[in-house]
């Protein structure tokens, strides 16, 4: 039996090709679970540790103690401008945005990653909420 | 990482940017000379590449340095160092030529206590290092491509991670991990 559609079946059949396609770009759309610090690690080790270490300031700033943290804080961290004067202080509302578009939030700012999954941005900031200040 | 301005920026600088990722695409930093404009914000974004370069150079460094590296994985993980500093060479001429300062390196100490290099302790651990730089720089790249309105510097980006992830799956299977089972595994 063919799994596969055949050409001529594909070009008969755009129903097929456009779900096809609406489940290949629906990633975002789907139902969000319970935010999850276990998946948070995975997804920031995957996707955020390329500039961010927990204690370490490199390409980023070190993360320890973020939630809660006035933006433009981390210490012995070189901030833009932009970020060294915001008065934003980090909760899991402004995190998500950020991530989300961090120039929408504090303009000026350097970082221009972002996350499009929202069930990731809750799981980082799920996360990050578990990263204890340093003592 | 941190690559993109403002969309409002990049819509205003769409010709400059096109210019100059072709520059930097095709190693041609004359086709960027001449600039005019604010593009302080596009040197921003390719500065924190920039950074991302110096780290990834210097972890190898550290771990061609630390000896536990053996051949042929030394030969290879130098190799990767090269395209490292290829790429580091290419957003170097393009920031200059925007008339800004590319971020400088820092001291090979510093990126050692960044990246914990004192617990390196077998070729192992080395490449687990290199494997988790390699995938989020893989990611970082990937992340950063839709917020350009620059095609061609869109495409940079794209042919970075490319070799980022040429370098993750190598090293991956140099560990003996399996690789990605699902699609789609990067990015998004």
């Amino acid at each position: 039996m063919h799994c596969l559609p055949s050409k001529a079946g594909f070009a008969l059949s755009p129903v097929l090709l456009a779900s096809g396609l609406g489940a290949f770009f629906a990633f975002g759309a789907q139902a969000q679970s319970a935010p999850s610090a276990e998946r948070g690690l995975a997804i920031y080790t995957a996707k955020c540790s390329a500039c961010h270490s927990v204690d370490e300031n490199r390409v980023g700033p070190a993360h320890a103690g973020v939630l809660g943290r006035r933006a433009g804080k981390a210490k012995d961290y070189e901030y833009s401008e932009a970020l060294a004067k915001s008065k934003v202080v980090w909760s899991r509302t402004n995190l998500e945005r950020w991530l989300t578009d961090p120039e929408k939030v504090i303009p000026g700012q350097r970082m221009g990653y972002r996350l499009s999954l929202p069930q990731e941005r809750a799981d980082v900031v799920a996360y990050l909420a578990t990263l204890s200040a340093p003592k | 990482m941190n690559l993109i301005s403002s969309r409002r920026g990049f819509m205003g600088n769409t010709g400059k940017l096109s210019a100059v990722g072709l520059a930097l695409l095709g190693g041609n930093v004359a086709m960027a000379q001449g600039m005019a404009g604010d593009a302080a914000k596009d040197a921003g974004i390719l500065n924190v590449a920039l950074g991302l370069e110096h780290e990834a150079i210097n972890a190898y460094q550290l771990g061609a340095m630390s000896g536990l590296l053996q051949k042929p994985v030394l030969d290879i993980a130098v190799g990767f160092q090269s395209h490292h500093k290829a790429h580091r060479d290419a957003l170097i001429a393009t920031i200059e030529k925007l008339g800004a300062r590319p971020v400088a390196e820092k001291k090979l100490d510093d990126y050692a206590k960044a990246l914990k290099a004192d617990t390196l302790k077998n070729q192992a651990d080395v490449l687990d290092l290199a494997a988790r730089l390699e995938l989020g720089a893989t990611n970082a790249y990937l992340g950063v491509i839709p917020a350009f309105m620059s095609k061609d510097l869109a495409k940079v980006a794209a042919r970075l991670a490319a070799d980022e992830t040429m370098h993750f799956t190598i090293l991956t299977n140099a560990l003996g991990r399996p690789l990605p089972a699902g699609a789609l595994s990067f990015g998004a």
